[in-house]
């Protein structure tokens, strides 16, 4: 029992940490900019199929070095031409436009790769497990966690110790002061946003290695996002962390027990939350409005 | 505004209701069907009470499908496991999607703004997944099946909704009505002009002494009410009931169908939901790509039309 | 937000006209169909063309129309035209319904087709069942269908899931072994699959290790597979379908789990084999149809048409789905010279697919006890592609017939009432 029960343990921070790595980049983007980003899924899948559209040309590597920047560049587009407009707006807006965009997404890449699944290998040498008896850490799985810590770490080294991370924190407590002091706030938040828009990128990336790749699959990943964020809490970027970690955790022991509600689990973790400590883990009151 | 209604007003009423009565006769020539005018009404009604909160209240609450859902839930509970009676189911319905409404109101009725937009959606989402997950109970993924409405037995005069799709039709016209009235009637108290006070300016409403959470979280209770009302019409359009009524696409759905009717107009989502639903069925039959189209209009009406078909006429007529 | 209000307004008009346009259209065009109303016959067709089985109802919907051409180039349905109008219904129950309304009551449609999703299937059949239209299921496989729910004017083409199971379940307790432990989807489909291959595993002496219920959609099965692999079955069978079993599948071969445990399952598509990497295409399984039947008549015209209008991909079990209930409306309609429903309904009992329509060595037909085609099993392993064929994925190893799977029509619970 100790043994199965360090193994879902340990598989859940696995699967945690790719929930982790979706819910940071959708609360990057909720945070700066007040937008909570329905079509992250959608940016997900697109990565995915970049990568396996540039595989056969520059490899596996290079597949995920330049598919999520692609991606970025795409947000980037998306963010000026659609979502720009809306800023000084009701949220009501701009929730409408990703929400539109969600269904442009997922009816674009169906129309451009076609509806059939698409076969993603990965090197040999990944593919395998560490050993008979931890077969489900495979190689591919601790090089998503790595990935996703290299990620991580480097948006919060960004965050904390260049100029532009800076300002978006800054930005992100007081936007009209930011703008009153000079700063281009229109560059900050493109920039912001496809910051956000990479990290889902390389989420779909690294998943069409292990998920099969097809138009509805970044559908499924939205809504653990958003429970990691509202857990660990609004506008806090380590909370979202955190509740990525804790409820790939709690999914993982409980599947031990109660399979069938490990997915349950985390929408009973967030009601705990909104009962108990409505802020999140690490929310700041006053993030709420 | 006083009590009497302007000679135009009256007129525009008169047209509106003219037009949805008749609509079983004027909609086949023009390539329609009555199964199109039902569904319509149905999902206006939705989109209506969607927009009492949204519109009139200022609210945003974006996981109000959930209520709908729960309301279809409700009714095919009362058909397949009460009594085979059409009124108690859509009373089940609405009790069910009242009670829970009203319940959760209650916990977040003080947020506001886009975290409450995110809470309503994944709380809207747990209803979803207890729908989905529970089936042996819900019949889970493939849906409640088991019964269906039942002709309505007057004493004097019996109704057969079952078979007759005009008959339905007016059944649920008349529903329709009757909510309909109760929504004006609110609107037009002095309860209803508070919430009006209170989307325009929250903080001057509390300076004025007026209970702001207590009247959102009354607001949000009655709007859950007329959701678990058409959840149960939508239940005997069907003759079934699934989650994908309570998923939060289908909330956008109602959501977009008020802003792009109207959100300040009383009958903008009415508006919305016909041009919506008539959209969507035509688009679906002419290609597979639909949704790209529904997607477009979604951005289109957010980017140029953000007041909605009947804001943009009514600054058109006012320029 | 400092756009000039005048440029703003030459935005909204042009979008307005555009809008205007598009609206004319949508007024103009009902009335061309209706005046192409009189002579053609009108089959709908309703599957879920967008969403998750968007790659399996496409495929059908192929299928169709290629039987549709072929029927109109022999001359049509009692010397009429036939039409399919296919309609989408998104997987979901009220589209599907709202479809089959408008199918039957605006457009006329004689017969109806579809869904592959088996909740809609059933929604759409108590519509057709009102309306009295004759109603073939062509991709939905809950046993209920043609069971406890049976309707007289509905007829099911695929499998059930009780004859999936009982056409593998013999094969892989002997060749495998008798502790199983399944892996399944958790609705309809997933419990009455796992349900008769349990009954079939203790009917054989074997044991049930367990039964991992995954809801739809799971993308991670780690957890299913660490409790599976902790109970040491002899077996892991896998039971869900389209995307999910395609991550299980790769799961389980990244695991390494293959190599410690036998993998197998029941239901198997070309579709899914297709989407996973060669080294995931592992296990025995059923196939509903195959397209490598060498020496059968009919089956390489069929693989050479499917190929001309399907980007030169090899058809699978679904075209054939939707091909077979295209012919077989058209058949028994030509047969019995009228397209009544409740004749036809009738007529359709103990009604045999020709060779060319049925593309399998056994006899296929409907049987009138509980509306349901006795059609073959492909009982075979999957493999990354045979003897240097890339487009081969499926060994096929034993083909048996309809009649042997299914259980007898009184043991389906289907009562059939006919209209008065």
């Amino acid at each position: 029992m100790t043994q199965l029960l360090l193994f879902n343990v340990t598989n859940g921070l696995i699967i945690g940490a790719f929930y982790a790595l979706m819910a940071l980049g959708l609360s990057l983007i909720l945070n700066l900019s007040n937008v909570i980003n329905f079509a992250h899924g959608g940016f997900l899948v697109i990565g995915g199929y970049l990568a396996y559209t540039i595989t056969p040309y520059v490899g596996f590597w290079g597949a995920l070095l330049i598919a999520p920047v692609l991606t970025a560049v795409i947000g980037l587009a998306v963010e000026g031409v659609l979502i720009r407009p809306l800023y000084g707006r009701d949220p009501l807006y701009s929730l409408l436009m990703t929400f539109g965009l969600a269904f442009i997404i997922e009816d674009g890449t169906r129309f451009i790769w076609g509806a059939q699944g698409k076969p993603v290998t990965i090197p040999p040498f990944l593919a395998r497990p560490l050993s008979h008896e931890l077969f489900f850490i495979t190689g591919y799985r601790i090089f998503m966690v790595v990935t996703v810590t290299i990620a991580v770490a480097l948006i919060f080294a960004l965050l904390r110790y260049t100029r532009l991370g800076i300002r978006i924190r800054a930005a992100t407590l007081d936007l009209e002061m930011v703008a009153a002091m000079g700063v281009n706030v229109r560059i900050l938040r493109s920039l912001n946003f496809a910051a956000g828009i990479y990290l889902a990128g390389l989420a779909g990336a690294l998943a069409a290695g292990q998920l099969g790749l097809e138009p509805t699959m970044g559908t499924g990943l939205l809504m653990p996002s958003f429970i990691a964020i509202i857990i660990g809490g609004v506008g806090s970027l380590t909370g979202t962390l955190i509740g990525g970690l804790l409820i790939g955790v709690a999914s993982g022991v409980t599947a031990v027990f109660a399979p069938a509600a490990s997915e349950a689990v985390m929408y009973v973790l967030m009601a705990f939350i909104l009962l108990a400590r409505p802020r999140g883990l690490l929310g700041e009151e006053g993030m709420m409005t | 505004m006083t009590g009497t209604l302007s000679t135009r007003k009256l007129a525009v009423l008169l047209a509106i209701w003219a037009l949805l009565a008749l609509a079983p006769y004027w909609m086949p020539p023009l390539g329609g069907y009555t199964a199109l005018g039902t569904r319509v009404l149905v999902l206006a009604l939705a989109a209506m009470s969607v927009n009492f909160l949204l519109g009139f209240t200022g609210v945003l609450s974006f996981g109000h499908a959930a209520y709908f859902g729960l309301g279809a839930y409700g009714a095919g509970f009362a058909l397949k496991f009460l009594a085979p009676s059409t009124p108690l189911a859509i009373v089940c319905g609405m009790m069910l999607g009242g009670l829970v409404g009203a319940a959760l109101g209650w916990v977040i009725a003080h947020r506001r703004g886009v975290y409450f937009a995110m809470v309503t959606i994944a709380i809207g989402q747990v209803f979803y997944y207890i729908a989905f997950q529970w089936s042996s109970l819900t019949g889970g993924d493939d849906g409640l099946r088991g019964f269906s409405r039942q002709p309505i037995d007057f004493g004097l005069f019996k109704l057969d909704i079952v078979s007759n799709s005009e008959t339905f039709y007016y059944f649920v016209l008349v529903c329709f009505a009757l909510v309909l009235a109760i929504m004006a009637f609110i609107l037009r108290s002095p309860f209803g002009r508070t919430l009006i006070a209170i989307r325009e300016n929250e903080r001057r409403a509390r300076f004025l002494g007026i209970p702001v959470d207590r009247h959102i979280w009354i607001a949000f209770s009655l709007s859950c009410f007329f959701m678990g009302f058409a959840g149960a019409l939508y239940a005997l359009v069907n003759n079934f009931a699934d989650p994908r009524g309570l998923h939060y696409s289908q909330s956008g759905d109602f959501v977009m169908m008020a802003v792009m009717g109207g959100m300040r107009n009383f009958w903008g989502p009415l508006l919305g939901a016909a041009v919506f639903v008539v959209l969507q069925d035509y688009l679906s039959s002419v290609t597979v790509n639909w949704m790209s189209g529904v997607g477009a209009l979604f951005v289109v009406i957010v980017l140029f039309f953000p007041r909605g078909l009947l804001g943009f006429v009514r600054s058109k007529s006012q320029a | 937000m400092a756009t000039p209000y005048s440029s703003r307004r030459f935005d909204r008009r042009s979008v307005l006209k555009g809008a205007a346009g598009l609206g004319a259209l949508g007024v103009a065009s009902p009335f061309v169909i209706a005046a192409r109303a009189d002579t053609p016959i009108r089959i709908g067709m309703i599957d879920p063309l967008t969403g998750v089985y968007a790659a399996v109802a496409q495929n059908e919907v192929i299928g169709a129309k290629l039987a549709v051409d072929q029927i109109n180039a022999a001359g049509g349905v009692l010397g009429r035209p036939l039409e399919l109008l296919v309609e989408d219904s998104a997987n979901d129950v009220g589209t599907g319904v709202q479809k089959a309304r408008k199918l039957i009551d605006r457009d006329q449609v004689s017969f109806l087709i579809g869904d592959v999703n088996s909740g809609v299937a059933q929604a759409i059949a108590q519509v057709s069942n009102e309306k009295k239209i004759l109603h073939i299921v062509s991709g939905g496989h809950t046993d209920s269908i043609t069971g406890p729910d049976c309707k007289w004017n509905v007829y099911r083409v695929c499998n059930t899931t009780t004859m999936e199971a009982n056409s593998v379940c013999s094969l892989l307790f002997k060749q495998y072994g008798k502790k199983w432990h399944f892996i399944t989807p958790d609705y309809a489909f997933g419990h009455t699959l796992q349900k008769a291959a349990a009954v079939d595993l203790a009917k054989l002496g074997g044991t049930v290790t367990g039964n991992e219920l995954t809801p739809l959609g799971t993308t991670d099965f780690s957890a299913y597979l660490i409790k599976a692999q902790a109970a040491s079955p002899d077996v892991i069978v896998v039971l869900p379908q389209g995307s999910d079993m395609v991550n299980c599948l790769k799961q389980i071969v990244q695991f390494g789990l293959n190599q410690q445990i036998h993998v197998a399952g029941l239901q198997q598509e070309l579709e899914s084999l297709e989407a996973m990497p060669p080294e995931a295409r592992i296990g025995i399984w059923m196939f509903e149809w195959y397209w490598k039947q060498p020496g059968i008549p009919g089956v390489d015209k069929f693989v050479a048409d499917i190929r001309k209008v399907n980007n030169g991909k090899v058809p699978t079990a679904r075209n054939w789905f939707g091909y077979a209930s295209v012919h077989t409306l058209a058949g028994v309609a030509n047969q019995q010279k009228t397209i009544d429903s409740v004749a036809l309904a009738k007529a359709l009992g103990n009604f045999e697919l020709p060779p060319e329509i049925k593309l399998q060595p056994n006899k296929c037909y409907y049987r009138p006890g509980d509306h349901q085609l006795m059609t073959s099993a492909f009982v075979g392993e999957a493999q990354s592609g045979g003897a240097g064929d890339p487009e081969d994925l499926f060994r096929v190893d034993h083909v048996i017939a309809g009649d042997e799977t299914a259980p007898p029509e009184d043991a389906t619970g289907c009562k059939i009432q006919w209209p008065a």
